[in-house]
């Protein structure tokens, strides 16, 4: 602070820092708070705001076990409450869209950070950024005309004899799943190419010498070097899924539905705002546990994310 | 358990810049070899031919009589230790020294039972169950060495591995190894640019400069008879006189220089021009008349007393600096800065050598 003030004089110094605090009070602090209060409480006619039904309660948060439907599970079928049971497809597509991620991100990371020509590196991660320039929504849609049934995808794989017949790629979840990861992958490619670019060659090369197999070096060496960028990668591409709307809102099908969507309907459609924020922090608190679950079985501490 | 190496006209060529340049080699079972160079001069890319890392453009690379050429680093009977060691830091010391016996899938409690006798053998036990990051310096060299010694290799290739350690501890860590490579047997292969080093611990010495060997030879051959300038220079310091050969005769010379006409040894190589007459600061006398040979007037211009010898600088006509070194036996006399006097060197021991590197 003193720092600041010398190099800036008091005005400015006076003026940043009035700015950041309004902007944490007054556009995170204060909505989440209303929000979280409001969740609490009763959906009202506006006149009986105030009155005597004005309650808090936890009955926002209870509506998740209104109305079951009949799920399959490992050929067993179980009434589940229908938003339970978007809440845990949300969890296990966010899960799998997070491993696919990590599937495809490690090679290329491991390919740019070790066996790429130094000098191309720049050229191409430029080339993975491009597509960034591009706003979120036209890349949804761009993908959602991509996997259409008669078209470009479809017609490509047709004309190389790879298919005999259209596939459906816009059914259940199955182009949410690829529009999620197309559109996170660069979360999860970033930490680990950082950590894998920080891991001295000759530990591989002595690995190698030693006799390790590839797949040996891999595990033993590279992997565990790079655990906390994969965790932190691992950690922003399921929370950015799992919170994601416009994607399964554009690439979704009519037996698609994200956690995110049933929120957006208590809000848009339903106009109660009091449930929606309830859905929202039960979303926010149970997949912040999810995480935490999952550090803690890997063993990844906060401080090593935060690197 | 040790093999010879062999390097039969070898070269390396990286683009257009050739980092190794027809080297032949042969380096015995159980030898202590050093290729000793300057930065920049191909050991490194040798030791890397050796280990597998890189493939010679020409030539042929045998380990114990086998052609290794194509074979994967993982494949070669050889263990490298990295100039920076490259211990793996997320294992303990035990899990290191036994990495090499874990890919091949000995059992846990083997490969334990070996890390400790290894650990004793590079007289660090008790360290087993200590991350890397917690060990010292020489620790860290010790264990790197266990691990390279864990899957018992043919060969020991070691890349500058104690130039990161003070001098205290680099003295003693030379010592270790020359003792740990006696009691294993195992070909050790040195890379260097001290040659302090190479001279103390090596059976011989490969001196290499700009991707060519200059001299195989063992280390007394190396200082005492060297077979060119290059050579000269590089392992030791010399008062370099700059003259014309004449009246070869038996293997001695006489050289006409600007200071006087010496008598000298003449080298095997020294022939045409571009000779120089080099005579060690250990091999120069001094002296207060000129009635032994070889001897240049000068006058004492410098004497610094550095512990077991005094070097003493005189300046001997058209200005030119003479450097003679005399042991400090307790009665040494020397002479007053300012005082003239004589310097002067045994024919034996003053040796007539091609300037720079010449083509082997």
């Amino acid at each position: 602070m003193q720092d600041l003030i010398r190099r800036y004089g008091a005005g400015l110094t006076g003026l940043m820092v009035l700015l950041v605090a309004f902007w944490l009070l007054m556009l995170v602090i204060i909505p989440n708070i209303t929000l979280f209060e409001s969740s609490f409480r009763p959906y009202l006619p506006v006149v009986e705001m105030g009155g005597p039904r004005d309650v808090y309660s936890v009955n926002n948060y209870m509506k998740v076990f209104d109305g079951s439907v009949e799920t399959t599970i490992l050929g067993m079928t179980f009434m589940v409450p229908v938003h339970i049971r978007t809440f845990f497809l949300t969890i296990w597509y966010s899960v799998t869209v997070t491993l696919a991620c990590f599937v495809l991100a490690y090679p290329i990371a491991f390919y740019l950070a070790k066996i790429a020509n130094p000098k191309s590196v720049p050229t191409l991660l430029l080339l993975l950024f491009v597509p960034l320039w591009v706003s979120e929504v036209l890349r949804a849609f761009a993908w959602w005309i991509i996997l259409a049934l008669k078209g470009p995808l479809n017609s490509l794989l047709l004309s190389l004899s790879l298919i005999d017949k259209p596939v459906r790629w816009i059914t259940d979840y199955d182009a949410v799943l690829i529009g999620l990861v197309y559109t996170y992958i660069l979360f999860m490619l970033f930490p680990i190419y950082n950590a894998i670019s920080s891991l001295d060659t000759n530990q591989i090369e002595a690995a190698e010498d030693l006799g390790a197999s590839r797949w040996r070096i891999h595990w033993r060496i590279v992997l565990p070097h790079s655990k906390p960028g994969i965790a932190s990668g691992a950690v922003m591409v399921f929370m950015l899924s799992a919170g994601s709307l416009l994607v399964p809102s554009i690439l979704g099908s009519t037996t698609s539905q994200w956690f995110t969507q049933t929120i957006q309907q208590w809000m848009n459609d339903a106009l109660d705002w009091n449930t929606a924020s309830a859905y929202a922090f039960l979303l926010l608190f149970l997949c912040t546990a999810f995480v935490s679950l999952v550090m803690w079985i890997f063993r990844v501490k906060l401080s090593d994310i935060a690197k | 358990m040790s093999a010879g190496i062999d390097l039969e006209n070898v070269v390396c060529d990286f683009g257009s810049f050739r980092a190794v340049d027809h080297v032949n080699v042969s380096i015995k079972p159980g030898e202590f070899f050093s290729f000793l160079g300057p930065s920049g001069c191909g050991k490194t890319t040798i030791l890397r031919m050796i280990s597998g890392f890189t493939e010679p453009t020409q030539g042929v690379v045998r380990i114990g009589g086998v052609d290794v050429r194509g074979q994967r680093p993982n494949q070669r009977p050889t263990a490298l230790i990295f100039q920076n060691l490259a211990l793996f830091p997320l294992m303990t010391v035990a899990e290191n020294i036994a990495f090499g016996l874990e890919v091949r899938g000995i059992d846990k409690a083997k490969r334990r039972a070996r890390a400790d006798e290894l650990l004793r053998l590079v007289d660090l036990p008790g360290a087993a169950d200590k991350y890397p990051s917690q060990l010292s310096g020489g620790q860290k060299q010790r264990v790197a060495i266990a691990r390279a010694l864990a899957v018992e290799p043919a060969v020991m290739l070691l890349d500058e591995p104690l130039s990161a350690l003070d001098l205290k501890l680099r003295q003693h860590m030379r010592a270790e190894l020359r003792a740990i490579q006696k009691r294993t047997g195992v070909t050790f292969i040195y890379i260097t640019h001290d040659q302090g080093e190479a001279l103390a611990m090596s059976d011989r010495v490969g001196v290499m400069s700009q991707g060519r060997i200059q001299q195989v030879a063992d280390p007394r051959e190396i200082y005492n008879n060297p077979v060119n300038g290059f050579v000269a220079s590089f392992v030791g310091e010399n008062n370099i006189f700059d003259g014309t050969v004449v009246n070869p005769a038996g293997g001695m010379a006489s050289y006409e220089t600007p200071l006087g006409t010496f008598r000298a040894r003449l080298g095997e190589l020294a022939t045409g021009k571009g000779v120089k007459l080099f005579v060690r600061p250990e091999h120069t006398a001094i002296s207060l008349t000129a009635a032994v040979e070889n001897a240049v007037p000068v006058t004492i211009s410098e004497v610094s007393f550095e512990g077991s010898f005094i070097s003493v600088h005189g300046v001997a006509a058209g200005g030119k600096t003479l450097v003679a070194e005399i042991r400090n036996d307790g009665a040494a006399t020397v002479p007053a800065i300012g005082s003239a006097a004589f310097m002067s060197f045994d024919p034996a021991l003053g040796a007539i050598l091609p300037d720079a590197e010449t083509d082997r």
